[in-house]
């Protein structure tokens, strides 16, 4: 397990950034939120980011999946540099390469749960590769409720839906903000269980923002923030030892 | 709590600016017309004052001697010279002005009519004593005192471009005639102010023109400073004949006043009609905006409630929010309103009728009903909002799910609808099946239906949505699919949406259809019926006259004239109406399809009868008949032939021989001509040639008969679209008001459709699509209502006419469709905008 990831770590970057800063507002007001972060996630490579609140950790997400803007730096993904893209091809690097996956789950409440699944490839006008999408639908273990809208969801089931929606286009890298945000302990465990399950079967990227340290044990590597800053970096994470590290800032947090 | 009200109103201006332009445009018709209306009555009112100024007591006389009522033949035709000498020798009376008047048309230099031919008239000059009549200011050359001589209004004569000595022709009741024009004067008559053309002869001609000699229609008396008007007209009185009637200047000026008004009710009745759509239309525009505002701030709401705000006082703080929009709106409203007055009274100055000078009259009335009307609309429909905003639970505040206010089930207003609907087609199908006695019902049927449909249309939405979804998902992929699915996420929503369209296209297309439908049977009427090239008829709905009916007769080219000349006929001593016709001819101009025995039989004396008539009577050819003539002699005439009933001939048909024996002035509206090689210029001008250029009479051909009608029914329909303007335009308001509602609600969802990659041209398109789809929805629904209230319409008056069939004019309803499609794009191009812009971080960041 640990020889996999690190034989990938030796092979291939899936996104990179370098220097990144990111930086609101002018004068007095100005707020640095990204400090001149550098960072690789790897391919196959199942990565958490934590911190603080204000740390960073979002817009450091936001700006690797080309959500958002960065003031100075440069964010390659796979082998594209994303500063010098225009809005339009942005919007189409996310809709080929990248998966998302948001806290409040966001499918379409007009859509079944099988459009939804297909939603970014319908959006590119590409048909779903049906063996694919059969074996991700099976893995999600929502092959009878395919024909039901979200609000007949529970709120686990809506997110292994958005998980399916995530894989299925087969994206580079999927990027995850909060997944278990919303969930239940048990729902959250599962839908953990889905990404851990797709890096190592599957060969998936993943990078997830949580707070939970809980969350962040199932990833490979968790990268900790602070005030913008990457500050620390655990392989191999176990719920305890994130936990004590978090501690750690509150501490800093409160004493500074 | 109202402060909090006001705070809103401040916070929301983008918003609450498409409201306040809905109840604006209905307040600025409310108000525009009801001053309109009082100042031009005022301004009628001190014309007619002025005018009546220096009149005592004013005469007026009818000449009722054809009027067969008994002892009428003996009458006098009017106040004769000997009646004005003993009222000129009343106490207190210093002059007395005797008027005779009639038709008179004045030909421009070309020959053509200068006027409409509804207010040419001709009158006499009457100088006093000192050589002047009060009534006429003379800017040029003097008053006619010969035959032969005329003077002309200044308007007439510039029209012309006549100037004194010139000569100028001009047509009474009878052959045109040249004049030598003697002077140009100025008036204060309201006809010539309101654009009509006004001769003056010298009295004895106008007497004999008009009248007889030695007779007036009416008689103005001026009195000396201090003598009693009422006093002089009790003395006038005695003295007139039974067939004239007195009245003082003052009431006299009164009276027109009052009629002046009369004849603007019909244009003020328009104009508020078109204020009641705009307003109408509005109530579901403000509803849908007050509906917005609350589900915008169910979180502040709850706060407010969870802090101790009682659900009254919600309610009235909304309520209070909507007065003050309407107030604002209100006062825009009557503003614009003034304006569009002003605007009215010049645009009637343009189309030739003077309108008199005057001050703008705004009256407590206009003010009140435009506040009134402006606040209450606007109170009403933020009433439902009202409500449910009151009904937010305290809890809300708390709950970090955005606030969508839940749709409640429809089953109690779809049950209402469909009861309504059922109930007004059950109606409209039994009013069409009854024919023309069932009209009441068929009226009261539609509007049921109207309304019925009105209140399904959420329920309707859903399935004829679902029709075109396919399409979109095909034609536009993804953008198409969603906007379909969006369309009919809230029925509700989409239905007040397309409501407004829905309402305005089922007027137009109803009567689009109708009208079409009604032109088309009176084009084929023509076509079927007229064989005639060429149809003579005089200005001003008159008579022409035996010299002209000749004139055609010796025409060059003509082949068959027959004149259409109204006679009456006694028969078993019923009175009965006839034409009289040219025997032999008349079969030329128009279609007779003779049902049994021959026509011939009219040159030998005999009379011919429609069918029907004949047959109700129990008529047969051959028959004898008992008949009392116009003069009352007494004869027998025979039964030659039976024909179909037309359009354009009475029941009885006699010779013009037969008829000219007992009728030595008789009245013609129309004369049929066939000429050699049909119509043609050449032809034409043959006829107008033939007639000595007169130009009060009108030479049309088979399309100027079929225009004349039609464009009667062509002016109604433009000012129909004029309405369907006004329902566009409100409901671009009303469509842009719903997207940017829904695109504020649904923030989160369109920011991950642009995480997951939906470019901004996607995003764009799928707003703009869901605003066609439901302007789309409104016009089919429109023009669906719209035909059928036609149909039924129709059915009620097929009886009266002959040749009726339903027309649907399908380029216009496609038109309707396209311009409703353009609807949807207008009112999508800010909130497609403001999606395609909003910040995807934002709206996809979980509170």
């Amino acid at each position: 397990m640990t020889t996999t990831s690190l034989a990938h770590r030796a092979t291939a970057v899936a996104a990179r950034a370098s220097d990144l800063s990111k930086v609101y507002g002018l004068g007095e007001t100005q707020v640095v939120a990204l400090d001149r972060v550098s960072v690789d996630f790897r391919q196959g490579e199942f990565t958490a980011i934590m911190g603080p609140s204000g740390s960073g950790k979002s817009t450091l997400m936001h700006c690797v999946a080309g959500l958002d803007s960065f003031s100075s730096g440069s964010v390659q993904l796979g082998e594209t540099e994303l500063s010098t893209l225009k809005d339009k091809q942005l919007t189409q690097l996310r809709r080929d390469k990248i998966g998302f996956i948001f806290q409040a789950f966001n499918l379409l409440p007009t859509l079944t749960a099988l459009e939804n699944i297909t939603l970014p490839m319908d959006i590119a006008g590409r048909k779903p590769d049906k063996q694919w999408l059969d074996q991700v639908i099976s893995m999600i273990g929502l092959a009878d409720r395919l024909g039901h809208r979200p609000t007949q969801l529970s709120g686990g089931q809506q997110q292994r839906v958005a998980v399916a929606r995530a894989l299925a286009s087969q994206p580079e890298i999927i990027f995850g903000d909060e997944p278990t945000g919303n969930l239940d302990s048990r729902s959250g465990a599962e839908v953990l269980g889905f990404l851990r399950n797709s890096v190592r079967e599957l060969g998936q990227t993943v990078v997830m923002v949580t707070h939970d340290p809980a969350a962040a044990s199932y990833a490979d590597r968790v990268i900790f923030l602070a005030d913008g800053r990457i500050v620390d970096e655990m392989l191999h994470p176990s719920a305890d030892g994130v936990l004590d590290r978090m501690k750690a800032f509150d501490a800093k947090g409160r004493t500074s | 709590m109202f402060r909090t009200a006001l705070r809103t109103v401040l916070a929301h201006k983008a918003r609450l600016l498409m409201t306040v332009l809905a109840v604006m445009l209905g307040v600025a018709f409310v108000s525009g017309t009801l001053v309109f209306t009082d100042t031009l009555g005022n301004a009628f009112q001190n014309q007619s004052a002025k005018s009546y100024k220096d009149v005592a007591v004013g005469v007026t006389s009818y000449d009722h001697r054809d009027s067969g009522e008994a002892g009428a033949e003996k009458s006098t035709p009017g106040v004769s010279q000997e009646t004005v000498g003993k009222i000129e020798g009343l106490d207190g009376v210093t002059s007395v002005t005797g008027r005779v008047s009639g038709f008179a048309g004045v030909a421009d230099p070309d020959g053509k009519l200068i006027g409409n031919g509804w207010a040419n008239t001709g009158s006499n000059f009457a100088p006093g004593k000192d050589g002047k009549d009060a009534s006429y200011a003379f800017t040029e050359g003097s008053g006619p005192t010969k035959d032969g001589e005329i003077a002309l209004d200044k308007a007439t004569a510039t029209k012309g471009k006549y100037t004194v000595g010139e000569p100028v022709r001009v047509a009474t009741n009878g052959p045109v005639k040249e004049y030598t024009l003697t002077g140009v004067f100025t008036t204060d008559d309201g006809e010539v102010n309101a654009g009509g053309s006004l001769v003056l002869f010298d009295t004895a001609v106008a007497q004999k023109l008009y009248l007889e000699p030695g007779f007036y229609n009416d008689l103005t008396i001026t009195a000396a400073a201090g003598a009693s008007d009422s006093r002089i007209l009790d003395q006038v009185k005695p003295l007139l004949p039974e067939n004239a009637e007195a009245q003082t200047g003052k009431q006299l000026a009164s009276d027109q006043a009052a009629q002046i008004k009369t004849s603007l009710e019909s244009l003020n009745q328009m104009l508020l009609a078109f204020a009641a759509i705009a307003l109408f239309v509005g109530v579901f525009l403000i509803s849908n905006t007050f509906t917005m505002l609350v589900a915008q701030r169910t979180k502040e709401l709850a706060l407010l409630r969870a802090v101790g705000a009682t659900r009254r006082q919600v309610k009235r703080s909304v309520l209070a929010e909507a007065a003050v929009v309407g107030a604002i709106a209100s006062a825009i409203g009557f503003v614009l309103g003034i304006g569009l007055a002003v605007a009215l009274r010049s645009v009637m100055g343009m189309t030739g009728a003077r309108v008199p000078a005057g001050a703008l009259v705004i009256s407590p009335t206009a003010v009140g009903a435009a506040f009134g009307v402006g606040v209450l609309i606007t109170l009403f429909a933020a009433w439902l909002p009202a409500r449910r905003a009151a009904k937010i639970p305290p809890v809300a505040a708390m709950n970090s799910v955005h606030g969508v206010a839940t749709t409640k089930s429809l089953v109690v207003r779809n049950s209402i609808g469909g009861a309504l609907a059922l109930l007004g087609s059950a109606g409209i199908v039994a009013g069409a099946a009854a024919g023309s006695d069932g009209r009441m019902l068929i009226g009261a049927g539609a509007f049921l239906a109207m309304v019925g449909i009105i209140v399904l249309i959420p329920l309707l939405s859903r399935p004829v949505i679902a029709l075109v979804r396919p399409l979109l998902h095909r034609v536009f992929g993804v953008s198409g699919k969603l906007a379909g699915l969006n369309a009919v996420r809230n029925p509700r929503r989409t239905g007040a949406t397309a409501s407004a369209l829905a309402i305005g296209l089922t007027l137009v297309t109803g009567l689009t259809v109708l009208g079409v439908t009604i032109g088309q049977a009176v084009d084929k009427m023509t076509t079927d019926n007229i064989k005639a090239d060429y149809m003579v008829t005089m200005a001003a709905a008159g008579d022409l006259d035996q010299t002209a009916l000749t004139a055609l007769e010796k025409a060059p080219g003509v082949s068959a004239v027959s004149p259409q000349q109204s006679a009456t006929l006694e028969i078993k001593g019923e009175f009965r109406y006839a034409s009289a016709v040219t025997p032999g001819d008349i079969e030329k101009v128009i279609n007779i399809a003779s049902v049994s025995g021959s026509m011939d039989t009219l040159a030998q004396g005999g009379i011919a009868v429609a069918e029907d008539t004949a047959k109700s009577n129990g008529w047969k050819v051959g028959d004898t008949l008992p008949v009392t003539f116009s003069d009352k002699k007494k004869g027998e005439l025979k039964v030659g032939a039976t024909y179909k009933k037309t359009e354009f001939l009475s029941p009885v048909l006699m010779s013009t021989e037969l008829a000219a024996a007992h009728e030595p002035k008789p009245y013609i509206p129309e004369v049929w001509v066939k000429m050699d090689g049909g119509a043609s210029a050449a032809n034409e001008q043959a006829l107008v040639d033939s007639l000595g250029k007169n130009p009060a009479i009108t030479v049309m051909d088979q399309q100027d008969i079929r225009n004349e009608f039609g464009g009667m029914i062509n002016t109604l329909l433009n000012i129909m679209y004029g309405l369907l303007a006004m329902a566009l335009i409100i409901a671009i308001l009303g469509v842009v008001n719903t997207l940017a509602m829904s695109v504020f609600e649904r923030q989160q969802e369109i920011g991950m459709l642009r995480a997951i990659g939906l470019d901004r041209r996607k995003v764009k398109r799928m707003i703009r699509l869901e605003a066609v789809v439901i302007s789309l929805f409104g016009a089919v629904i429109g023009v669906g209502l719209g035909s059928f209230l036609a149909w039924a319409i129709g059915q009620t008056i097929k009886g009266e006419i002959p040749g009726y069939a339903l027309v649907i004019p399908w380029d216009r309803i496609g038109l309707f469709l396209v311009l409703a499609g353009l609807v949807g794009v207008l009112a999508a191009l800010w909130p497609a905008r403001s999606a395609a812009k909003l910040n995807m971080l934002t709206a996809i960041k979980t509170e």
